[in-house]
């Protein structure tokens, strides 16, 4: 496998301003220095709770955002010292796909236009060219063809998810970011819209970067997980690596506090105490040893470093 | 079995609209002993959150044209008493915990504020009894430095925090039967397992019994102790959680649990349930989930399923359940 996109020691600074004009009087480090890589073809699987840092990862990644530092490279170039040509066919590359199907869709466009829209702006096609795509777009998402004259309001909360990934995929993109894509949606609904995006990577070879709180959503969706915590991330591996055998204390008490429904499975629950540092002031050292059972001296000096242990990256100075 | 808290009988809670009558609850029966939990599972709109509200009567007035069946809380019905006996019966024997800590706290006025209020009103407390008494509720949900907090507005807490600040006022009285509906849904993980950890030990203390709604299997595992699966306004299948989790009776309780991903399962493609839940304005004339059930039969589209017992206290409305001799046993609670 080669690498479709990597990240490179990415980091994403805002000031907070006090007052209208306002002095700068801090600064939440959202990312601070994170890499990673996703594959063609493959899975991305970005964890962690709120305010760690996924969705700004996201949108840097996107390009909806300028990082403080750091690289991002796409097919080996570096987006960020693109020029206008060349990043345009970049944001073509890169699509998205969000978590509200009832906030992501005008709700006075016709479906057919909504996912014509993409083609509107970057393709030169004649109409019949265009409609043609619309309709093989529809059948890649499992909607019938008069789909295409109806309103969003007509359709489902699945239904109009099918719109929003048909939409993401009209420029025909390497790289999708998935943010949530099934968090508003229905249980019974879900494992429609997981299956469906496992079909389209199969078929299409797109690469995708998932983000989620549904921690088996996410194991079982992924290639490799990273698992993020107040802007670091602190474990990086196979899914099965991350998600069966976790090592990093977060990423265990993570797993463990997604409950299984099994009851053969005999797992230890590890329930942290505390809540999850400002971004404002992380903790010196490793950013999670005030919640950490296993702490140590050192940890509250020194910042462990990313580092491979047991077929993974694991940033935690118990190994 | 501990002594009976509730006892729901064929509730109904019938809504008339504009597209017309939506039967949000329509005949549900469960009942529930001192310190036991029953999880109420099912999607958006299969009438969980309307059946917790028909309990208390807070469903919308205008609307609800006809709430039938029994609600018998230690033996009084509720649906008999008046709206100024309700009012005394609400948050004193029967306290709620919603979805959103921010839509039960106001935001203007103070932790201290709010919580003085049921304090006051339960304890008949006044002045510094009853800061110290709110300040030791506030030390039973686990918020560090209670008595500062206590000045604090909700937006200046966490979410986990306030939802610890709601647990508080729901045990100010303390209650016989606590309603959570989706609690932990708003709140991160680590953040969750802590809260569950705290609504399991207030329950040991309190002995209240708890109807817990989530759609969450792992949280039902985890914390109840029967479950009760909703579909289209109806149970449609109940039992106790570890017989209902691993051997499930009604289809669509079976389709669930294989619809959900689970650790170690990338391999597997997820069986999805196919098509969508039925509009209650217009629901089929024979069992709600025929139109999406893989082993729907011509008898499941003409006829509604009674409910049908499975073993003593696991049931489930479904025709397959059906004994071959004909006659169906109604295993309701009893």
């Amino acid at each position: 496998m080669s690498a479709l996109l990597e990240v490179e020691a990415l980091t994403k600074h805002f000031p907070v301003r006090r007052g209208l004009l306002g002095r700068a009087i801090g600064l939440v480090r959202a990312v601070d220095s994170i890499s990673f890589t996703i594959e063609v073809g493959a899975t991305l699987g970005l964890v962690g709770e709120s305010g760690c840092g996924k969705t700004t990862t996201s949108k840097l990644v996107l390009g909806l955002e300028r990082p403080t530092s750091g690289a991002i490279r796409f097919q080996g170039e570096d987006v960020l010292t693109l020029d206008r040509a060349a990043l345009r066919r970049y944001r073509r590359s890169v699509q998205a796909v969000f978590q509200d199907p009832y906030a992501s869709l005008d709700p006075r466009m016709r479906v057919g236009s909504i996912i014509a829209e993409p083609l509107v702006i970057n393709e030169r096609m004649d109409r019949a060219a265009r409609r043609r795509r619309v309709l093989e777009l529809l059948e890649l998402v499992s909607l019938p063809p008069r789909a295409a004259e109806l309103f969003p309001h007509e359709f489902s909360g699945g239904q109009r998810q099918r719109v929003a990934i048909a939409r993401a995929l009209a420029l025909s993109p390497r790289l999708v970011v998935l943010d949530e894509p099934v968090s508003a949606l229905d249980v019974s609904i879900r494992a429609q819209i997981l299956n469906l995006l496992r079909d389209l990577q199969k078929r299409l070879g797109v690469s995708y970067l998932f983000i989620a709180h549904d921690l088996a959503a996410i194991a079982h969706m992924s290639h490799t997980i990273a698992v993020m915590y107040l802007g670091q991330i602190v474990e990086w591996g196979s899914a099965d690596a991350v998600a069966l055998e976790p090592r990093h204390p977060y990423t265990q008490a993570l797993f463990s506090a997604a409950l299984p429904i099994d009851f053969d499975a005999s797992r230890e629950e590890i329930v942290l105490s505390g809540e999850v540092p400002s971004p404002l002031s992380p903790p010196a050292g490793c950013r999670f040893h005030t919640r950490c059972p296993h702490v140590m001296p050192r940890c509250a000096t020194e910042e462990p470093p990313l580092r491979p242990h047991a077929n993974r990256l694991v940033a935690c100075h118990l190994y | 079995m501990p002594p009976l808290v509730v006892d729901v009988r064929d509730l109904r809670t019938h809504l008339v609209t504009r597209w017309g009558t939506v039967k949000a609850v329509d005949g549900v029966s469960f009942a529930l002993g001192e310190g036991e939990t029953l999880g109420l599972v099912g999607e958006s709109g299969s009438g969980k959150s309307m059946t917790c509200l028909s309990l208390v009567r807070l469903v919308p007035r205008s609307a609800a044209r006809a709430l039938g069946g029994q609600v018998l809380l230690d033996g009084e019905d509720l649906l008999a008493k008046t709206e100024a006996e309700m009012q005394k019966i609400r948050g004193r024997r029967i306290a709620m915990i919603l979805q959103d800590p921010m839509s039960s706290l106001n935001p203007v006025f103070s932790i201290g504020m709010q919580m003085r209020e049921p304090v006051a009103l339960y304890h008949g407390l006044r002045g510094r009894a009853l800061t110290a008494r709110a300040a030791e509720l506030l030390a039973a949900v686990r918020i560090p430095s209670p008595a500062q907090r206590l000045r604090s507005f909700p937006h200046q807490l966490s979410g986990g925090m306030r939802q610890r600040v709601v647990g508080a006022m729901a045990i100010a009285a303390p209650p016989r039967l606590l309603i959570a509906d989706e609690p932990t849904t708003s709140l991160d993980l680590t953040i969750q397992s802590q809260y569950l950890g705290l609504l399991t030990e207030l329950q040991e203390r309190h002995r209240f019994a708890l109807i817990f709604v989530t759609h969450n299997l792992g949280i039902v595992a985890k914390m109840c102790d029967r479950v009760a699966v909703m579909y289209a306004g109806r149970i449609v299948e109940t039992g106790p959680v570890r017989r209902l989790l691993t051997r499930p009776a009604h289809p669509y309780t079976r389709a669930l649990l294989e619809s959900i991903p689970r650790l170690g399962t990338r391999s597997e493609r997820l069986t999805a349930i196919e098509g969508q839940p039925p509009d209650l304005a217009r629901l089929p004339r024979g069992c709600a989930f025929a139109a999406r059930c893989p082993s729907v039969m011509d008898r499941c589209r003409a006829e509604a399923p009674p409910e049908i017992a499975v073993e003593p206290g696991h049931w489930t409305r479904c025709w397959l359940e059906m004994p071959a001799s004909g006659t169906a046993s109604s295993g309701a609670p009893a």
